[in-house]
């Protein structure tokens, strides 16, 4: 079994501008299975005579039972986006979006609460599951092989640099996940590291963190406690300076949890594996597992 | 986005909260002229990025027009080099001339996000005119913490409670109430991460004025504040960040190192920055050309780079998805072929058309090791390092 995603998994997209719609292409040929895309205009088309169109997302699940949602939607119409998959009872939403108002995400973060949907990002590649050819978001498909180390990180291209350096020491994924580099965002650290440690598929975790905010000590204390698997951890901003935005929203450490010697040492203490170097996160997972 | 204090006070003043009366000038002249319009003593304030300015230098107070002109000769045209400036400091294009106010009481106040809660929080102490981190360290019992709703706002009883817990004359609670809502207001509909106003005083005849303010903006959020992003003040910045900003490039500049880094995606681009920390050197900057970028986009990156006289090797690192390592590689050789660059490149290329982008950047006149991931490259880093030495 994957997490989140895999054979019952019907996909819904929303935002097929020029990246949305080439994105799209991508994940049908990987063989994601898409129901429905949704677009105000283009009801009775179809997306590469392949995926129907309806003009919103309600009537997209009612008609095809779509459970899951993508959005690639700009960031300015995001939020909104976000709010009609909940309204619509899409019960994974996966939103790519770059660069949403952070005032737009905290109304989200807030709406969120009490309803059933769970949200992946913004801001994030996605996920992918290689056994069950599932992919949901930007992570390339031909860098992943099917297999039992799950992946968290909270950053798209250091997560395929993860998975390549796995791959090269021939260990596969169950699920690759990005939870996204925005400081307020869906699901957490904890609650994939939780649902790895369900998953009878993973062996083995790799957790990618990197500086701002304190969720990698959330996932410390949780590791301590609930998680019996082997876990990998690697946190990105080792040699940040305090107060200065390193590109993610989220990546800027404000006060002493959020520095990565910090994050460090909750790990290592809760008990995970930590590289020395983000060059060794595949050789310590050899180490562990051989 | 960071304000300067003159334009947060506008803010402020926008939304009906009391601020000192006075002007911002760029004139020795002008400050004299506005000191005359002032009764009674004033104060000039140095409008920088930065906070630390009275501990430097850059608040003074003045008691004549002449004085006025004197303080603003002095202060304007500097750089000015605070705690939070590095050694470089900023430069003074304006000072904020404005009268000096009767102090009986200073309180502290500031609305920004807490990121783990996803909810705006306002902090209030009556321990105002002290930075909050001493109050937190000296006296937390003395920080009143009031955590707001995204969906419902700052609730009339909690305006109330923050009001009540400040000492206030009777008097004044209820035209507290209304200054804390409004400043509450400005936060939300301006989209701000942080609006701080230290000290916001009682004055001796009871009025309630803020005079000090800090004000940041969500850039993300600037599409929607088209007379926000008009207050950007780009001679804050630092000089290659500003050439990075203009080409929308994420890049922020670091002290110390030698090895400038040239890589896609945020993460992976800290990471890099690590990777030279463990060959035994530091990173110059940090740099993320992002996921679509052009073939401008990078020559314009790949300058600010090389042109960073503290940069001594390039270390490229590309994981390309979306972005095409092929465009990376003819932007890098043409930037380098303009400026005919002789900077060391240590290069790993992945992913989309990266085989591509090898071989034209083997096939140029730059000076090219290519090695195929990154513990790789931290080796190669680690030799040339210790080869120059």
């Amino acid at each position: 079994m994957s997490i989140l995603v895999g054979n019952d998994t019907k996909l819904l997209v929303q935002g097929l501008g020029r990246d949305g719609s080439f994105q799209t292409s991508r994940m049908l040929d990987y063989g994601t299975n898409i129901v429905a895309a949704v677009h105000p205009r283009r009801q009775g088309l179809y997306f590469e005579e392949k995926v129907p169109y309806f003009s919103s997302v309600t009537e997209a699940v009612d008609r095809t039972g779509a459970n899951t949602g993508i959005i690639f939607v700009p960031a300015p119409f995001a939020m909104d986006a976000i709010i009609e998959q909940i309204d619509a009872g899409i019960d994974l939403i996966i939103c790519i979006t770059e660069g949403i108002p952070i005032h737009d995400m905290i109304k989200v973060k807030a709406y969120l609460k009490g309803t059933d949907s769970k949200l992946i990002g913004p801001n994030c590649p996605g996920i992918i599951t290689p056994k069950s050819r599932t992919k949901i978001g930007i992570i390339p498909g031909n860098i992943v092989r099917p297999g039992n180390i799950g992946v968290v990180s909270r950053s798209g291209t250091l997560t395929y640099e993860a998975i390549a350096q796995l791959v090269k020491n021939g260990y596969g994924q169950s699920t690759c996940i990005g939870i996204g580099g925005d400081p307020i965002h869906g699901i957490s650290f904890t609650d994939t590291l939780k649902l790895f440690e369900q998953d009878e598929e993973t062996k083995a975790i790799v957790l990618i963190g990197e500086i701002g905010g304190s969720k990698e000590q959330e996932a410390a204390a949780f590791i301590k406690s609930n998680v019996s698997k082997p876990v990998v951890a690697a946190i990105a901003g080792q040699t940040a300076p305090p107060g200065k935005r390193m590109g993610h929203a989220g990546a800027i450490v404000t006060g002493k949890l959020g520095l990565a010697s910090e994050k460090n040492k909750a790990l290592e203490n809760a008990g995970a594996h930590l590289v020395e170097s983000p060059a060794y996160i595949g050789e310590k997972i050899k180490q562990i597992l051989s | 986005m960071n304000l300067h204090e003159y334009q947060a006070k506008k803010l402020l003043a926008d939304y009906g909260v009391p601020i000192p009366k006075g002007k911002v000038t760029s004139s020795p002249e002008e400050a004299e002229i506005i000191k005359k319009e002032i009764s009674g003593k004033a104060i000039i304030k140095a409008q920088i990025h930065s906070g630390g300015r009275g501990k430097s230098g850059g608040v003074k107070l003045i008691s004549s027009s002449e004085d006025a002109y004197d303080s603003a000769k002095t202060i304007l045209g500097s750089n000015l080099i605070t705690y939070q400036t590095g050694p470089k400091g900023l430069p003074v294009n304006n000072v904020l001339v404005e009268e000096a106010t009767n102090i009986d009481k200073e309180i502290y106040l500031s609305v920004f996000i807490d990121n783990d809660l996803g909810v705006p929080i306002v902090i209030t102490s009556t321990q105002g005119g002290v930075e909050i981190e001493e109050i937190a360290k000296n006296s937390p019992e003395k920080i009143f913490k009031t955590i707001c709703s995204p969906l419902v706002g700052l609730s009339p009883y909690k305006l109330r409670d923050i009001s009540m817990s400040l000492s206030i004359p009777p008097s004044e609670i209820s035209h507290m109430e209304k200054i804390m809502g409004s400043i509450y207001k400005l936060f939300i509909e301006k989209d701000c991460t942080l609006i701080e106003i230290n000290p916001l005083v009682i004055t001796s005849d009871n009025k309630i004025v803020a005079v000090d303010a800090k004000i940041n903006i969500d850039d993300d959020a600037l599409f929607r504040h088209p007379d926000l992003q008009e207050l950007n003040d780009p001679t804050q910045q630092e000089v290659l960040e500003k050439r990075a900003s203009d080409f929308d490039l994420s890049y922020v500049k670091l002290e110390g190192g030698k090895i400038g880094c040239m890589v896609n995606g945020a993460g992976l681009a800290m990471a890099t920055m690590d990777i030279t920390k463990w060959a035994g050197e530091n990173p110059a900057n940090f740099l993320d050309i992002g996921g679509s970028a052009s073939e401008k986009k990078i020559k314009e990156a790949f300058k600010i780079i090389d042109d960073d006289p503290d940069v001594e090797i390039i270390l490229v690192n590309l994981f390309a998805g979306i972005a095409r390592a092929d465009v990376v590689a003819n932007g890098i050789v043409k930037a380098g072929k303009e400026t005919q660059s002789t900077t060391p490149i240590v290069v790993t290329m992945r992913g989309t058309n990266s085989e591509q982008g090898l071989s034209i950047l083997k096939n140029s006149e730059l000076d090219i090791t290519s090695v195929e991931d990154l513990a790789s490259a931290a080796k190669i880093l680690k030799n040339k390092l210790s080869n120059t030495e």
